[in-house]
């Protein structure tokens, strides 16, 4: 056995020195990706846990409050997140097969359809503040159980339903904007040829990142929007 | 072989660069966890700082010292410092840091930035801390207990609860690297069954870590954005539930604890066999206790909410969950006792601390089960029987350990001895201070005294007295250390490699260890703890 421990064949340079070779660098930080995935899990799970709770005893409400969201906006949206992760994917592809060109516009597309995204959020919050279904002492819900059209939706309940809304699409849509960062940065550095077939970790792990950001709107959509729709 | 003296000239990761952006920017995990331990001894004599005030305000039966308010925000802040900022990173972010790739043969944690990058959020977070606490406190408890976190207290709730929130960011990274560290960088034959005990706790603490601080996390942002922006998650005027607030905190604060005394677990665990000169008993029970400790922690929250209001049978179940802890933890203790069992026991300062762990454990461990039993938690529930309890877990445990592997890895972290006579000296006076402190509490709070009141009727005096007296000695012990660890690092007799005659990788490179930790990478052919084949050191033994 050689006593030097620098290996004297081909050293890509992306390979960090504490890393025996580009394989287990790889591995540890794919590892590292999906255990700070499962931490993102954990983290919205508390407010899926709170969204649970409150569904369960104040279903009525909040079918009423669910009601009054725009379900075409949420719709599109939906639509545009599944194909950002497909060009996403597209992306990664096109990096594994060494081709700059697509990588760039696949890149460029995903962040134009985040960006997309972020933009109908804004429009959609924007017609909450004008409605008065944000929480807090200005809150006024007007309208009845979607069942039950004779009985008042319960103020207090609307509200929590709207709490739960802001927050969870709140902390989804601040992911989104990491996101478009990260997206961003990727983008450069693509533009400048830096990902290879043998080095494109950063774009795979950030993509699984994005897909992870669009799965918890795959379940925000039809826990927020969906709620006893009749039409 | 080398001699001491060109082992204390050779190339190490202390001189191979001076300089404040050395060590600012650096990314080796030996330096990282030197700023780590650096940052958290601030922040302990922080907190022993509020802790001192609150033994001297209950000095007296009235409420002289202090007023109720002040003393609100004491064992607020006490608590948050001494959780947040010491006892959650203590042990993982410096010892496990620095011994993490040591021990499995590796040239550093899997990402040297990130964990560069967990001090810095850390120091953000304390600064932010210190900040809240010097320009008002805040008075909630560290529990942030809500509708008062939320619509009552009119202090810093907003910038503690952030820091805190940023602290978390900091543990989840660490736990981060550690998991990703020793699932992928294993020397050569390090296989899972020959892993120092030390990695394997830290392995269940990293888990937690990652699980559970999330859901600190977000409970936290829930309760900023409540008191911000008027959310109604936790309001009961609303709808809301402050209940759901408690069942999301303790899910985080109780695995919290485990984070604080696997670590601590590990670190005796390495100490007794090396002064017993013997394999460690039961090996794969110890390592599979670890993790079933971090499992079970996960399920037992609810008993801190016995009184709180949730249903009986929620309250039977989790009682009977919570007892299912023991087991692991027994396991622990038996081991560790049977493994001393015909030893050959020096009784050096690491080991006086690993002794001192073992009993203070045990004891934290049974009044334990006390407050997992219903009918005794009613009655002693937010009393000073709960405090003892969990002060014998959280100091007289993960404390202990700390100072206690402090001393072990010492040698090999600075390259020095510590006086030994002085550290067994040390180590008595924790002792006999921990218990004076802490002893009475409990008899207090089986006489009904409540906690977190600033005042107590004269009858409580006499034990009140008994554990400030005690916090005073405490006090001293805590500061011996510091003294001669200072001194040591230029007076100290210089380390040779393996003073203690230890097993281990970390033993066997240089004192202090080159910054990629091996000249060779190493190959493991043995299993942990192979004490029959490794020659007791005379000289280290006598003690210094």
């Amino acid at each position: 056995m050689a006593d030097s421990p620098i290996a004297v064949e081909h050293h890509n340079p992306a390979l960090k020195h504490h890393f025996a070779d580009m394989e287990q660098q790889r591995q540890a930080s794919s590892l590292g990706m999906w255990l700070f995935l499962a931490t993102e899990i954990m983290f919205f799970g508390g407010m899926f846990c709170a969204y649970l709770i409150y569904r369960l005893w104040y279903f009525p409400d909040f079918a009423a409050a669910s009601n009054s969201l725009d379900i075409t906006l949420g719709t599109v949206n939906t639509a545009v997140l599944i194909c950002s992760s497909l060009t996403v994917v597209m992306a990664v592809r096109a990096a594994q097969l060494g081709k700059r060109q697509q990588q760039v516009i696949y890149l460029a597309l995903t962040l134009v359809l985040g960006l997309a995204f972020l933009g109908v959020k804004a429009v959609e919050w924007t017609s909450k503040f004008k409605e008065h279904h944000i929480p807090g002492p200005t809150f006024n819900f007007e309208g009845s159980i979607p069942s039950h059209p004779d009985q008042p939706v319960d103020q207090h309940h609307a509200q929590i339903f709207f709490s739960l809304y802001f927050a969870m699409t709140g902390m989804h849509a601040l992911h989104m904007i990491i996101g478009v960062g990260i997206f961003s940065y990727l983008l450069y550095y693509a533009w400048k040829g830096k990902y290879t077939p043998e080095y494109h970790t950063p774009l795979e792990n950030s993509g699984l990142y994005w897909h992870f950001v669009d799965i918890v709107w795959i379940y925000l959509f039809p826990l927020l929007y969906l709620i006893d729709r009749k039409k | 072989m080398a001699t001491a003296a060109i082992t204390a000239e050779r190339e190490n990761y202390l001189n191979q660069e001076y300089g404040i952006k050395s060590w600012l920017l650096t990314v080796d995990h030996k330096r990282i966890a030197l700023l780590y331990l650096l940052s958290i001894t601030f922040f302990f004599f922080i907190g022993g700082f509020f802790a001192l005030l609150i033994r001297l305000e209950l000095l007296t039966p009235a409420g002289d010292l202090v007023q109720a308010d002040t003393y609100n925000k004491l064992f607020s802040m006490h608590g948050m410092v001494m959780v947040f900022f010491f006892l959650i990173p203590s042990i993982p972010a410096v010892l496990g840091n620095f011994l993490v790739p040591l021990m499995i043969g590796a040239k550093d944690l899997a990402f040297p930035r990130i964990n560069l990058l967990s001090w810095y959020l850390y120091i953000i977070a304390g600064i932010l801390m210190l900040h809240s606490m010097l320009t008002g406190g805040v008075d909630t408890g560290w529990t942030f207990y809500t509708p008062f976190s939320t619509a009552f207290s009119n202090t810093k709730v907003i910038e503690a609860g952030l820091a805190i929130f940023i602290s978390g960011f900091s543990s989840i990274l660490t736990g981060l690297n550690f998991v990703v560290t020793i699932h992928r960088m294993r020397a050569p034959g390090m296989t899972w069954d020959r892993l120092p005990l030390f990695i394997w706790a830290h392995y269940a603490t990293s888990i937690i870590q990652l699980l559970g601080t999330p859901v600190i996390a977000v409970t936290l942002v829930l309760v900023v954005l409540e008191r911000a922006l008027h959310l109604g998650i936790f309001d009961p005027t609303r709808g809301g539930d402050p209940l759901l607030f408690q069942h999301l905190f303790w899910f985080y604060s109780h695995p919290a604890v485990y984070i604080m005394i696997l670590p601590s677990m590990g670190v005796v665990t390495e100490i007794i066999p090396c002064f017993c000169r013997k394999r460690i008993f039961g090996y794969k029970f110890v390592a599979l206790s670890s993790i079933s400790i971090a499992v079970f922690g996960f399920l037992v929250w609810a008993h801190h909410m016995f009184v709180a209001g949730i249903s009986l049978y929620a309250a039977l179940i989790f009682s009977a969950l919570s007892y299912l802890v023991a087991v692991p933890s027994a396991i622990k203790v038996f081991n560790w006792t049977a493994t001393m069992y015909k030893g050959s026991i020096t009784f050096s300062t690491p080991m006086l601390y690993a002794f001192g762990f073992v009993g203070l454990f045990t004891m934290g461990g049974l009044t334990g089960l006390f407050l997992a039993a219903l009918g005794i938690d009613v009655h002693v529930t937010d009393t000073y029987f709960v405090v003892a309890h969990f002060h014998y877990i959280m100091v007289g445990g993960a404390l202990m350990g700390y100072l206690g592997g402090m001393h072990f890895w010492w040698p090999k972290i600075s390259g020095r001895m510590y006086p030994e006579s002085l550290g067994r000296l040390a180590a008595l006076i924790v002792f006999l201070g921990f218990n004076l402190t802490f002893f009475p509490q409990f008899i207090l709070g089986y006489l009904g005294m409540p906690r977190r009141y600033w005042q107590y009727p004269p009858e409580f005096q006499v034990l009140n007295v008994l554990s400030t007296a005690g916090a005073t000695v405490l006090a001293v012990g805590y500061l011996l250390p510091m003294v001669y660890f200072l001194w040591s690092m230029r007076y100290g007799k210089v380390a040779p490699d393996n003073p203690w005659g230890a097993s281990g990788l970390e033993w066997m490179t240089t004192s202090p260890p080159p910054t990629f930790n091996f000249d060779k990478p190493p190959v493991v052919t043995w299993e942990a703890y192979d004490y029959e084949h490794i020659p007791a050191p005379q000289e280290a033994r006598s003690g210094g």
